[in-house]
């Protein structure tokens, strides 16, 4: 027996994540376990309730801390939608995965009746998707302080090198022997190095 | 060997006791290591709590009531045995609005105040939009009695929206809602602003109301041995908190940006009782929210109660003598005055209100029956 197309509508401010969610859950989508999925996305949140009604979803997701979510449970109370979507807190048959979902900060709302199964396992890949965005949102961070590292401790070898008439080299291996000995990473000792410098008349070698 | 508590809060001055219980060290005097978590909604707040990702929370008094009771969410059994704030809500309403209202209101009794905002509202089409907080909080059920009080029905007379505090003054300035009711510091700043006026206090609509609690899972009250250096710790903070000579002190410290990230000279009028009023005057009110004196700390049965009638007045909840049982322990002091030593027994009665209609707590029924504006009662069963 073919299912219906469950509708998801992801609520998300963040375009990437949204893109990275909708993904997987295509994905997920040509497997058996959720059957055929029709995916929406709403980025801002302005009249949220009347856009929500048009689509007519079955499943949101939206960020655990999308500050919007106050708005959305009150209206879900208050509205006359036609099929009214519960936070999946309360169903607590299946526990582990509402941990992991808070873990992962996804939050979802979900029409009654739903097959459990169906649900679970958009639950999942959002859960995936989630954390695989956080991933990402780590390493750029890394190399972008990696980046930042790169260019103070390039400052700081050129006002070795102006102060101390030393060779590029040298002026390296002073900065990584210095900060070995006094238990630092090269790039802190190299920022307090140039924020220091920045208070010192630098002296004009000839 | 200190003991590590996990605290969430959401940035309001009615945060203050929890910070400075961190800040100044009553937490550590005590053996604890107590870590707060700022949350950027009250649903996000509740989840947490609820889940157990945080061991405790600045809640807004109706929030474990109806967690106990299981309306709206997941049923959780909670517990508020210390209250955080009495007062510090206020309404504000839009330049416009408040252009409208003029005339008819002088802004010093609050009835009058809601039928002039009443007389406005039956005009505007589409209807006016007021933000509050969450379902579940005093800022909902204040206003809503406080229109009703004027002839308005919440429900079909005007619209409500709940808007987490941090931004309420955006919507305002936005023009999505014509005026909302929220704790300080968001009135004083959108006042700052020069977006709106401030028309009603909490402390003039439901003087000496309990506005937030620290509000455990009783799960976790049950086995932690904790909670009493807790709450011992927090009644030395609640008594630093409501010392005018801190208060300059405090408003630098929930000015940071762990906390409330504003400017301490927008957090140290509400400390003071000092609330610039829509009639232009500042108007010193030293019972606008207080933390410590009147044993305000002590959580009443009476407390609970109220939230519960309001939960049924606005049919959230179907009347049955078990919920009404439930809310009440939600808010026993049973813990409270086990825990801390010295503890005051000038009790104020209440709570109280502006329409002078009392609350028997004995007979909520009863109480009930005396308002002609209310949601349809939910039918206990299809509970």
């Amino acid at each position: 027996m073919t299912q219906r197309a469950l509708k998801i509508l992801i609520i998300d401010e963040n375009a990437v994540r949204a893109a990275i969610l909708e993904e997987g859950l295509r994905v997920a989508s040509s497997g058996e376990e959720s059957g055929t999925l029709e995916i929406h996305h709403i980025r801002d949140t302005a009249n949220l309730l009347a856009r929500i009604a048009a689509v007519d979803p079955d499943v949101i997701l939206i960020d655990l801390e999308n500050p919007s979510r106050d708005t959305l449970e009150q209206m879900f109370q208050v509205s006359r939608l036609a099929r009214r979507p519960i936070a999946m807190f309360v169903d607590k048959s299946d526990s582990a995965t509402v941990q992991a979902a808070i873990d992962a900060g996804v939050s979802a709302y979900v029409v009654d009746g739903l097959r459990k199964e169906r649900v679970r396992s958009i639950l999942d890949v959002t859960i995936s998707r989630f954390h695989a965005f956080d991933r990402l949102q780590s390493e750029l961070h890394a190399a972008k302080s990696a980046l930042e590292d790169r260019k103070i401790i390039e400052q700081a070898k050129a006002i070795l090198m102006q102060q101390r008439g030393c060779s590029e080299d040298d002026a390296y291996v002073l900065l990584r022997r210095t900060a070995m000995n006094q238990n630092r990473k090269i790039a802190e000792l190299a920022r307090s190095l140039v924020g220091a410098a920045a208070l010192l008349p630098l002296r004009e070698r000839e | 060997m200190t003991e590590r508590i996990v605290a969430a809060f959401v940035p309001l001055v009615d945060c203050a006791v929890l910070v400075a219980a961190r800040e100044q060290g009553f937490a550590a005097e005590e053996g604890l290591d107590l870590v707060l978590v700022k949350e950027p909604s009250w649903a996000s707040l509740r989840d947490h709590l609820s889940l157990g990702h945080v061991d405790c929370a600045h809640a807004l008094a109706p929030l474990p009531v109806a967690l106990t009771l299981g309306v709206g969410h997941v049923q959780v059994d909670c517990s508020a045995p210390f209250v955080l704030g009495r007062g510090g809500n206020a309404v504000t309403v839009s330049n416009r609005l408040f252009d409208e209202m003029q005339g008819a209101a002088a802004f010093t009794d609050p009835l009058e105040t809601a039928r002039a905002l009443a007389a406005v509202a039956r005009r505007r089409v589409p209807p006016l939009t007021l933000g509050m907080v969450f379902p579940f909080s005093n800022h909902n059920f204040d206003l809503r009695y406080w229109l009703a009080a004027a002839g308005l029905h919440p429900d079909r007379d005007v619209r409500l929206i709940a808007i987490p505090p941090p931004l309420m003054v955006d919507h305002l300035r936005a023009g999505l809602v014509d005026g909302f009711c929220v704790g300080e510091p968001w009135n004083s700043l959108a006042v700052a602003q020069g977006l709106g006026s401030i028309v009603a206090t909490q402390s003039q609509l439901f003087p000496r109301a309990a506005e937030k609690v620290l509000a455990f899972r009783s799960a976790f009250a049950e086995q932690s041995q904790s909670i009493a250096k807790l709450l011992r710790a927090l009644d030395a903070a609640a008594a630093w908190v409501d010392e005018p000579s801190n208060h300059a002190a405090l408003a630098s410290l929930l000015a940071q940006p762990s906390y409330l990230d504003l400017p301490s000279e927008i957090i140290a009028p509400a400390l003071a009782g000092r609330v610039h009023f829509a009639s232009g005057a500042d108007v010193s009110d030293r019972s606008f929210l207080y933390f410590h004196r009147h044993a305000a700390n002590e959580p009443r049965e009476a407390d609970g109660l109220w939230a519960y009638a309001q939960m049924v007045r606005w049919g959230q909840l179907a009347a049955s003598e078990r919920a009404e049982r439930c809310a009440a322990t939600v808010f026993s002091p049973a813990l409270y005055r086990a825990s801390v030593r010295d503890v005051r027994t000038t009790t104020r009665p209440g709570p109280f209100s502006f329409d002078r209609i009392e609350f028997v707590a004995k007979d909520v029924p009863a109480y009930l029956r005396q308002f002609d504006v209310h949601t349809p009662f939910a039918d206990a069963r299809a509970q």
